[in-house]
């Protein structure tokens, strides 16, 4: 499997499991994935059915264009191993967990999943998984979290919980949250892998979500927990490229496409060295532009990685 | 019965008259003069002034058999329909036909009056109980159902004869001079009832709001009214307008609704000039808010806006974005507040409006529609007067007209309801016909109609999810299953008259 990063991850809908007329429209909206949630949106008396519910959405949901994950109870309730077993078989992309506070909880769901693939008989890697880190703790291990397993493509940023257990208020501003997000970015962004902030609560309020959305975006998060649909095109919007991100990074590529040819990894861009990292970023870039109608271009992942 | 050209299978009479089968949106040619109606002479000192509706009734001459007129400009709020039948039923007159521009669910309390033979049948459309029942077979009175231009057509023709209009005056002069501007019943524009003023072969005045000679401005001239009645209220304020339209906060609402947008742009037809009609609904309000968005994007600078006029039209004349607003009903107080006072704010009749035999009516103008839907089927027909049951519940307003007028009509409709699909095989009734609907957008796609191939291929080339109907109708099908047919009896409840008069659909009594 190539590096995650180039699989767009900007808007990730919350989708609660015991809602069949709001499941039906999974496929109909336009974010890049959804996580469907057992967890918090699910009332304790519901937790069976939503699970039957989901497995089979997720089973017949068979022309997917968008990645769907499945936010689990975590693994230290009585409802988090009977959830994995229920929905793995259904083939959802992974798991959302929530509660990832150390680096063992993750590796222990890492097991699980390897034992799921060999029963199900799918390639061992299959299902991701996207750590939620919502608590001082998470926080505290973020960068061990990170790197505990290849399955882990993202790692997720929950306010409400982190808040909650440093008991303090949540702000629109965010000042409280800067600490805790930049110890996750770091972390997701030294293993090399895709970050995702909290979701905003009020979704009456567009125009502080829009200042959220710009303000993680600029810190380096890729993309954003969403709690309504009609928050994925302010999504979209705030991360479209700008014109000319646009024209650069096409030049990047049309570059290493000629270092490609002549043997090579890297080359001189405008005096500019272009090496993987330049042409990941430029692959991103694109890949985000043609996602959003912006551009029309066929990138074939040899040219980022170069042919094998 | 005999079978039009989409093979529904209408009767040869209704309600005494003969059916003309109808076969296709453009061909039907008038051959009538237009109706006429007695001179009358009202001599200096004479007072039009009855003092109550008892009185105003007398003195048309109203009788056994004849037909009597409203407007429904108060919509939910109106009593003033309610007031007049009591008072025939009290004057002991029986077998009278009502023939309003429509009829609202607080009309509900008509149904005794039909049952006890007061009321024999509707030469309008019924929203609400009254079709519900009709369709039930709980009540017997026949209903032609028609569109808004399609009744000023039939008045005009002679075809529909009102032998009183009682005009709802929210403010008016003790000579009949009146307008919808002021008062307590403040309603706006009173485009509706101007055919009734015209042909209607006497015209009452009523009003909860005498004022001295003149009023103005004036929408219905003195000329034209024989008496007038003080009432101590026309309807009930809060439901005669909303305070405000809101768009929709939906998603799938507000997905369709962008989508809408998307094509009328991919048309080609956001440039100057560009002219624009939607309802009231959420839907259709986040299409002009979505509109108005491309237009200031693209600093379009369009001609008109028209229809049921709501406060995002307003902002849009407003703004500059549109020169025109023709205004045949207001939604809303913004609405009624700028048809007062602005000059290009213009009070239009259902006539100018819609009729399709004039000179041209204002439909034939517009661009681009966005219209509702109960149903769709895989031939572009819509159903908005019955809903999945069966039953008779909706008007048809000005569907039919605007999407045969328009040079882009898009039905806006979410593709299942109450966990029914709403692309259909075959509507239970067909209002508007295919020929006339060039595309059908749901959230789980846009599906354009074959006349319209070079849309189609745009849509497409714009990356917008296109999607042959059939295709669409088996997205749906397949997560609803397939809902079980209605029966009907054989017995005709209704028939939906087409814009030129002829009959497009039969409505049906619902088996029990």
């Amino acid at each position: 499997m190539s590096d995650s990063g180039f699989v767009l991850r900007r808007s990730l809908l919350y989708v609660p499991g015991n809602m069949p007329s709001m499941l039906q429209n999974v496929p109909v909206f336009d974010c890049d994935a959804v996580f469907i949630d057992l967890e918090d949106a699910v009332p304790l008396n519901e937790k069976d059915a939503a699970r039957n519910l989901v497995s089979r959405f997720i089973a017949t949901y068979t022309e997917r264009n968008k990645e769907v994950f499945v936010r689990i109870n975590a693994l230290d309730t009585e409802w988090g191993l009977d959830d994995l077993k229920k929905v793995l078989p259904s083939l959802p992309d992974g798991i959302r967990l929530p509660k990832a506070d150390t680096p063992e909880i993750v590796e222990r769901l890492d097991t699980l999943l390897t034992e799921m693939e060999e029963a199900l008989e799918v390639e061992i890697g299959t299902f991701k998984i996207i750590p939620s880190i919502e608590s001082a703790l998470g926080v505290i291990n973020s960068i061990k979290i990170a790197r505990c397993s290849s399955r882990v493509i993202a790692l997720a940023f929950g306010a409400e919980d982190y808040t909650a257990s440093m008991e303090i208020e949540r702000t629109k501003s965010g000042e409280e949250l800067f600490h805790s997000r930049a110890r996750v970015l770091w972390a997701a962004k030294a293993a090399g892998i895709q970050v995702i902030d909290t979701i905003f609560a009020d979704v009456g309020d567009m125009e502080s979500f829009r200042t959220e959305v710009a303000l993680v975006k600029n810190l380096g998060f890729t993309g954003k927990s969403l709690v309504n649909p009609r928050q994925i095109d302010v999504v979209h919007e705030v991360f479209a490229p700008q014109a000319n991100e646009i024209v650069y990074a096409q030049q990047v590529i049309e570059a290493i496409i000629q270092a490609r040819k002549m043997g090579t990894g890297v080359i001189a861009l405008n005096g500019k060295m272009v090496d993987a990292p330049v042409v990941k970023r430029a692959a991103r870039v694109i890949k985000t532009a043609v996602s959003q109608g912006l551009l029309e271009y066929e990138l074939d992942d040899e040219v980022i990685y170069g042919a094998k | 019965m005999v079978q039009n050209s989409l093979g529904r299978w209408i009767p040869q009479q209704f309600n005494g008259r003969a059916c003309r089968p109808y076969c296709d949106p453009f061909s039907v040619q008038p051959n009538v003069q237009r109706a006429s109606r007695a001179l009358r002479r009202v001599n200096p000192g004479q007072s039009k002034l009855v003092s109550n509706l008892i009185d105003a009734v007398i003195a048309s001459g109203l009788k056994d058999g004849m037909c009597i007129s409203t407007h429904h400009h108060l919509r939910n709020g109106d009593a003033l329909l309610n007031n007049v039948v009591r008072v025939i039923d009290t004057l002991g007159i029986r077998d009278i036909t009502i023939a309003s521009s429509s009829v609202h669910p607080v009309h509900a309390e008509l149904i005794p009056y039909i049952h006890s033979g007061v009321i024999r049948g509707f030469e309008c459309g019924v929203n609400g109980l009254i079709g519900e029942l009709a369709s039930k077979g709980e009540i017997h009175c026949p209903i032609t159902v028609r569109t808004h231009g399609g009744r000023a057509r039939a008045m005009m023709s002679g075809e529909l004869k009102v032998d009183v209009a009682f005009i709802a005056a929210p403010c008016c002069d003790l000579y009949g001079n009146m307008n919808g501007c002021s008062g307590p019943s403040a309603c706006g524009s009173l485009g509706y009832a101007y055919p009734d003023a015209d042909y209607a072969h006497c015209v009452i005045a009523v009003t909860d709001n005498l004022q001295p000679y003149p009023v103005t401005p004036i929408s219905i001239a003195q000329t034209q009214v024989d008496y007038v009645v003080e009432v101590e209220r026309l309807g009930d304020p809060q439901k005669i307008v909303s305070t405000t339209t809101r768009i929709t906060s939906d998603p799938i609402g507000l997905m369709i609704a962008k989508h809408a947008a998307e094509v009328i742009e991919a048309a080609g037809l956001l440039k100057d000039g560009f002219s624009f009609q939607t309802g009231s609904g959420g839907t259709s309000l986040a299409v002009a808010d979505n509109v108005r968005k491309k237009m200031l994007a693209a600093g379009v600078k369009g001609s008109f806006g028209s229809g049921g006029i709501t406060s995002y039209f307003v902002d849009m004349l407003e703004h500059g974005l549109f020169n025109t607003l023709f205004d045949v009903q207001c939604f809303d107080l913004e609405a009624v507040r700028s048809i007062a006072r602005n000059p290009n704010h213009l009070e239009i009749s259902s006539d100018m409006y819609a009729n399709p035999f004039n000179g041209g009516g204002v439909v034939n103008q517009l661009d681009a529609v966005i219209l509702g839907a109960t149903e769709v089927d895989v031939d572009f027909n819509v159903n908005v007067n019955t809903e999945s049951n069966g039953y008779l519940l909706h008007n048809t307003g000005g569907h039919s007209d605007t999407a045969a007028g328009a040079k882009l009509s898009i039905i806006t409709v979410p593709s299942i309801r109450g966990r029914l699909p709403i692309v259909r095989d075959a509507v239970t009734t067909v209002t508007t016909p295919g020929e006339t609907v060039d595309v059908i957008v749901t959230e789980r796609g846009i599906a354009v109609n074959d006349n319209r191939p070079e849309l189609k291929q745009e849509l497409l080339k714009r990356k917008l999810p296109v999607k042959d109907i059939r295709q669409l109708q088996q997205e749906i099908v397949a997560l609803t299953g397939q809902p079980k047919a209605v029966e009907f009896e054989d017995d005709v409840i209704a028939v939906i008259e087409y814009r030129d008069g002829t009959i497009i659909d039969a409505v049906r009594r619902v088996k029990d």
